[in-house]
């Protein structure tokens, strides 16, 4: 009660208790629990990172993401003694598992940039709570899907090959190349992403610096912060940047997905060539993005007690994102096989008779549809959206589905222009292990966020509050029109 | 009066004012500008829509810096591009000569715009993206470790729950008993002295 203060615009409102609650709204469509103020909204996230003992939870969850890290390590450094021989990639297959695990990683971190910079733009207030950890996950991903190209080079110490410098050789790279795209397209995403992520952790560092009490942690939190004071210019040019950084992130992540996806379409090769792949490759990371994002946050909610700020509605909301995704997905591959029919193009047309029915993976065809068609669609009922168990099972299933996609389209390969190159392509434990490695490298940079950073944006939360509370005493003061916007739109 | 001004400058930073909430802040920001005073400023735990107008003072240039920089790169990418894929120019930076190396790749022109827009694209994003991020620090003169309203006791409060107004001892119309008896009359949880 000491804090209702806080929130109280108006003494003559008359509402003692300082609740949020906007009466309009139905309970499940709150963005915020109940009765929550700039000071205990502040301690509840700081405390996580401040004051909290380290859980169990957190140790069972760090050890074993670290030891599946050591994979990782061990997976590299044969790799590196011995070369990619080691992996099952063959001639018609030349990608195999590292282009795969490349676009399905990049694709996952494609939902923190969609979180924080889109659903900014469009003045969604349920990302609040969700886009600071979305874009921890994005830097996260973006890391694990960079190691596959860069691995696959073979020899990785020359990868600076692909950047343009003035080499003592003469040459130049090769800008007509879609994987030079990459290179321009992956780096250019992960400096945005880690600047964006950073530039948004400033204010909150400068919070865990004054509430900090520890004198290393002090220190820490205020070297990072860079002294922010929290002025009213600083505030200015934070948010014309803030707002800026969104702008340009959004056709940033389309071209990232778009460009990635060129790697198959520029190709001339059948089943990969097709104009549909950038609009439905982007539809597919928002996908696995968002469902990667509700995988991990839905125990991490659980395990911290974070249910007043992240609420059913941020679920709900997230879940219909998916489906409309899974949607646009389901369109793209039926459009992927009506084109191969409609063309007339006889390697096409028996790329895809190989690919749904007469070559050897067409089992991975039919799980593909399964888990990112058919399943998903359990998403229309609102119970399966707000239940958390057969939701976060879901999730799993479209993370399972998007791989599979990919795989289905690397996969294709193994049957090309000519029956005598043929072949069957099978990863080696190599692969399994370097895939399996980079979820040790996600999850133990996921404990080590969640542990050291705040994991919920601190300060657009006290400003989610101040939004809130204003469009409860509509009377008092101050810009209430323009924030009565954003929290009537839902 | 002015012969007292002389000596505080030194000795203060300037007179804070703490709020209980943004309007009152708001409030408070603009009766402090309109009564003539020109060094304030605002401090809050997040963005306070309109607070730079309240204050008096200009909006950032920051977007004009980010669209220039957009272009810039634009026109690096291109020229990168043009240059390396599509002439043989050479160019002397320092003592180092670097030429452009065309290659005939499947046929394409060797000005082949639409295969360049990718890179072009990337470009144009990185440079802005940069200036926005570091034009943000850099023009808010952060990293600045040191700050004297770092020394004011409950300042720690403005990254968290309150709201403080600071009259800085360089405006010239600031002294120490008008200055604290104005900001008093604004109805301020609290008024402190900050020293430097």
């Amino acid at each position: 009660m000491a804090d209702t203060p806080h929130i109280k615009r108006s003494p003559d409102a008359g509402s003692s208790s300082g609740k949020l609650t906007p009466s309009y709204l139905d309970p499940d469509y709150q963005v915020m629990g109940e009765g929550l103020t700039y000071k205990s909204v502040t301690d509840k996230i700081t405390d996580i990172v401040l004051k909290l003992k380290t859980s169990k939870g957190w140790w069972i969850g760090f050890g074993l993401s670290f030891t599946v890290l050591q994979v990782l390590v061990v997976s590299i450094v044969y790799l590196l003694i011995k070369g990619p021989g080691i992996w099952g990639v063959n001639n018609p297959v030349m990608w195999g598992f590292a282009i795969i695990n490349f676009v399905w990683w990049i694709g996952i971190g494609h939902a923190g940039t969609l979180i924080s910079a889109i659903l900014l733009l469009v003045q969604q207030d349920w990302r609040t709570s969700i886009n600071r950890f979305a874009e921890a996950m994005t830097v996260f991903a973006v890391m694990c899907a960079g190691l596959f190209p860069l691995l696959h080079v073979g020899r990785p110490w020359l990868a600076y090959w692909m950047l343009p410098y003035p080499s003592t050789m003469g040459v130049w790279p090769q800008f007509r190349s879609p994987l030079l795209w990459d290179v321009f397209a992956i780096s250019t995403y992960l400096t945005v992403s880690v600047l964006f992520w950073y530039l948004g952790l400033i204010p909150d560092m400068a919070t865990l610096r004054d509430r900090a009490t520890h004198k290393v942690k002090k220190a820490v939190y205020g070297f990072l912060s860079l002294g922010w004071r929290g002025a009213a210019k600083h505030w200015d040019r934070f948010t014309t940047a803030y707002l800026i950084l969104a702008g340009l992130s959004t056709p940033l992540v389309l071209s990232v997905h778009s460009i990635v996806s060129f790697d198959f379409a520029v190709s001339n090769l059948p089943g990969w060539h097709t104009t549909i792949f950038p609009p439905y490759f982007v539809a597919g990371a928002v996908y696995s993005g968002f469902a990667m994002v509700l995988t991990v946050l839905i125990p991490v909610r659980h395990i911290f007690g974070l249910h007043d700020v992240l609420t059913l509605r941020h679920l709900n909301s997230m879940s219909k994102v998916m489906l409309a995704m899974g949607l646009v997905v389901a369109y793209g591959y039926s459009m992927e096989a009506f084109y191969a029919f409609y063309s007339g193009a006889q390697y096409e047309i028996q790329a895809f008779q190989n690919r749904m029915y007469a070559g050897p993976y067409a089992w991975s065809y039919w799980a593909l549809i399964l888990c990112n068609v058919a399943i998903p669609q359990l998403l229309w009922f609102r119970r399966f959206r707000t239940t958390l168990v057969p939701l976060w099972m879901i999730s799993i299933v479209i993370n399972i589905g998007m791989w599979l996609e990919r795989y289905v389209i690397v996969i294709t390969l193994n049957r090309d222009f000519l029956t005598s190159s043929w072949d069957f392509y099978s990863p080696t434990i190599w692969d399994w292990s370097l895939y399996l490695g980079t979820f040790g490298l996600f999850f133990t940079c996921t404990f080590l966020f969640i542990r050291f950073l705040p994991m919920i944006n601190v300060f657009e939360m006290r400003e989610l509050i101040h939004h809130v509370s204003h469009h409860h005493h509509v009377e008092g003061g101050h810009g209430a029109d323009s924030h009565e916007k954003s929290v009537a739109q839902s | 009066m002015s012969h007292t001004v002389e000596i505080d400058r030194p000795e203060h930073y300037g007179m804070i004012a703490e709020f209980d909430s943004p309007e009152a802040l708001m409030a408070a920001a603009e009766k402090t500008r309109d009564a003539g005073y020109k060094q304030i400023d605002a401090y809050s735990s997040f963005p306070i829509e309109g607070m730079v107008d309240a204050l008096g003072q200009k909006r950032t240039r920051l977007p004009k810096l980010i669209l220039t920089a957009g272009i810039t790169g634009m026109l690096t990418g291109l020229f990168l591009q043009s240059w390396t894929a599509a002439s043989t120019l050479g160019i002397t930076i320092g003592p180092y000569m670097f030429y452009g190396y065309p290659m005939n790749i499947g046929g394409r022109p060797m000005l082949s715009l639409p295969n360049f827009i990718p890179v072009t694209f990337e470009m144009t994003v990185l440079f802005a993206a940069l200036t926005a991020v570091f034009g943000t620090i850099l023009l808010n003169k952060l990293p600045m470790p040191y700050h004297p309203l770092f020394n004011a006791e409950r300042f720690s409060l403005a990254s968290q729950d309150k709201f403080f107004l600071c009259v800085e001892a360089r405006d010239p119309k600031y002294d120490r008993e008008g200055t604290k008896a104005f900001l008093e009359g604004l109805h301020p949880d609290a008024v402190e002295e900050v020293e430097h």
